[in-house]
């Protein structure tokens, strides 16, 4: 049977670093990715990077990833692309999903040593009447089809949510090409970076807060051709009367994400829900470890944040599984967390980020009241 | 408050919540103005002044200063910008004249000399404006700094162009 | 209508891979091989991939990512491959997909 020291789940910022890690330490890595690239979101982040300078600030995002793919190369990380966890087994056993060359599948059973899950996160929905024409879709589904794919979604975009997400994306859809015709929020305020929205707002974007989008109409080729938006109240209801039709061909909804937890589920690690993070999120400690002893977790999948805390989680995550593994002391790996406390320590202050780090503090302390320390569940 | 509800600011605003270079300051030439108001962790910009004009500190939420005496105007800052928010006002580069340089990431980049339309904080088209200058080298990272000229009396105002 | 983003301030847009013909539909159009079948035929401006089963409506691109599945079709045969994750090969027969089939 297959064997490796270190599983880790999704190849995004905070599964490549936790990989790159745990492979330095001289554990045997294996990465799994379900995508055709590794990398997660970073290839889809072409902006200048917030942070400081020990995070590469001010570096675009994909070449962050190309610095990340490049460590995980030397370190000696092995990537299985196309491939998805499908069973997690008493006795440390998972079985993968694993895509093989011409677009076909094997299942394979794998003896993991420690598990590392940064499967990330998945888009909110919107419903609204027609929300499911060809033309509706995430922010990220745009982002994804224009800076990975380079091919626009459509020409004329109404984007909904103010988010830094719904921001960010108008900004690279009109870098893209695309014009973006209106911004709808329902809130009275912009949520996101003020600096973003100054961008859009300066590129001609008109934002209409308090609104939200009634109808997406389609045309005779059943695609979106018309879209419907509305006043709301004060209960985010739409206000009879106010409705205006904007001509668009495509709606990017950018309503937020939330942590993708299957895997977690599939390893029956301990819930607990939390709204500011996005959902339901797995209860770990400061070692970033669940209430399964072995299997830890990192990035948004954790609670959804950025690529920045998903990288310095990740690092937290690799560097604790080689800890137990007896690869490094215990001194060592206690000294490097708290570095990497620190860091992240700052970056979740702020108006936008000291909610995140009251409620981290919180999920730290109900590990500590209701796990404690984690148990063997085989 | 216009920047949370519209997504722009008020000249007012950015007056109360950063320090702008003194008129003294403009008629000796090209400036920085910092237009970044949020308490965010972001620091690059600090890094990115060899003159060392620009200081954040610890911690990185803290908003960034400028000491206008020691910047010189010379753009570095407003490539490095994640948020694309600071921007080089010269005030004295004609009688009647000013210039304005600004982060552009759109296509098609504008040229040298080319006639295009400046827009405010809220990408309203304010007056005619002429491309002196584009500078976009490897260190800027794909951020071209692009410079206008406009008339003096939308220096505070004009802080980009409509999208070509 | 040509989707393709053809200029980028910050990105190289030019798909170096080379140019294949697949089959939709029983039209031939032009894709790079490797880019996933899903953005091949967006940028020829096909946005439906789909029909629902009961109720016959059109579906397209919404997730990007393999995990909503609103843009599968029929693939060499094969029903419900997620065109957002599967990569384009020279001469691929792919179909509308009709409920499930």
């Amino acid at each position: 049977m297959l064997e490796r020291d270190v599983l880790v789940v999704g190849a995004g910022p905070a599964g490549l670093a936790a990989s790159i890690e745990a492979a330095k330490a001289g554990a045997d890595v294996l990465l799994v990715d379900l995508n055709m690239k590794p990398g997660g979101q970073l290839f889809k982040q072409i902006h200048k990077f917030f942070g400081s300078s020990a995070h590469r600030s001010g570096t675009r995002g994909f070449d962050i990833g190309l610095k990340l793919l490049e460590e995980a190369k030397e370190a000696g990380v092995e990537i299985w692309l196309q491939s998805t966890v499908v069973g997690a087994f008493p006795g440390n056993l998972i079985a993968i999903e694993k895509g093989v060359d011409g677009g076909a599948k094997e299942v394979i059973t794998l003896k993991s040593k420690k598990v590392i899950i940064a499967t990330g996160a998945s888009e909110n929905v919107v419903r609204f009447k027609g929300w499911t024409t060809p033309g509706v879709m995430g922010a990220g589904a745009a982002q994804t089809m224009i800076n990975v794919n380079h091919v626009k979604p459509g020409k004329k975009i109404v984007m909904v949510g103010s988010g830094n997400v719904g921001l960010i994306v108008s900004y690279q859809l009109m870098q893209a090409g695309c014009d973006v015709v209106a911004l709808i929020e329902a809130a009275p305020k912009i949520g996101g970076y003020a600096v973003h929205a100054a961008k859009i707002r300066r590129a001609g974007v008109p934002i209409y807060t308090k609104h939200t989008v009634v109808e997406a109409i389609p045309g005779e080729d059943g695609t979106v051709c018309k879209v419907v938006i509305a006043q709301v109240d004060d209960h985010f209801n739409p206000i009879p009367g106010t409705e205006e039709t904007i001509e668009a061909d495509t709606v990017t909804i950018g309503a937020g994400l939330k942590p993708a937890t299957d895997m977690v589920k599939l390893e029956k690690c301990q819930l607990t829900f939390n709204g500011p993070f996005g959902g339901f999120i797995p209860l770990h400690n400061d070692k970033m470890e669940t209430s399964k002893s072995g299997v830890y977790v990192a990035g948004d999948a954790t609670g959804v944040e950025e690529a920045n805390t998903a990288l310095e989680e990740g690092k937290i995550a690799g560097i604790s599984a080689v800890e137990s593994l007896g690869l490094i002391s215990p001194k060592e790996a206690e000294k490097r967390r708290i570095e990497i406390w620190d860091r992240l320590e700052a970056l979740r202050m702020g108006p936008f980020g000291e909610r995140r780090q009251q409620e981290k503090d919180n999920i730290l302390k109900e590990y500590e009241e209701k796990i404690g320390t984690a148990v063997e569940m085989d | 408050m216009a920047l949370i509800n519209d997504g722009y600011l008020e000249f007012e605003e950015l007056n109360k919540l950063q320090k702008l270079p003194s008129e003294e300051r403009y008629a000796k030439g090209p400036v920085a103005v910092i237009e970044c108001v949020q308490e965010i962790p972001c620091n690059p910009c600090e890094a990115a002044c060899k003159f060392g004009a620009i200081n954040v500190g610890n911690p990185i939420t803290n908003l960034p200063t400028c000491s206008h005496d020691k910047c010189t105007g010379c753009g570095v800052c407003v490539s490095k910008c994640p948020g694309l928010a600071i921007f080089i006002v010269n005030k004295a580069y004609s009688e009647t004249t000013a210039t304005v340089g600004f982060p552009y990431e759109y296509m098609p980049t504008p040229s040298e000399g080319m006639a295009v339309s400046a827009v405010n904080r809220k990408g309203e088209v304010v007056c005619d404006a002429k491309v002196v200058k584009v500078v976009n080298p490897p260190a800027f990272d794909h951020t071209p700094v692009v410079t206008i000229e406009i008339p003096k009396e939308y220096a505070d105002e004009v802080r980009s162009i409509k999208r070509l | 209508m040509c989707l393709r983003v053809d200029e980028h301030c910050i990105l190289d847009v030019e798909n170096k891979a080379p140019l294949v013909e697949i089959s939709v539909d029983g039209n031939t159009i032009k894709a790079h091989e490797g880019e996933p079948i899903l953005a091949a035929l967006l940028s020829n401006g096909i946005k439906v991939n789909r029909y629902t089963v009961k109720k016959h409506e059109p579906r397209g691109l919404f997730c990007g990512i393999g995990q909503c599945s609103d843009c599968s079709m029929v693939v060499d045969g094969k029903a419900n491959v997620r065109t957002c994750i599967t990569p384009v090969k020279a001469g691929m027969v792919i179909k509308t997909q009709d409920g499930l089939k």
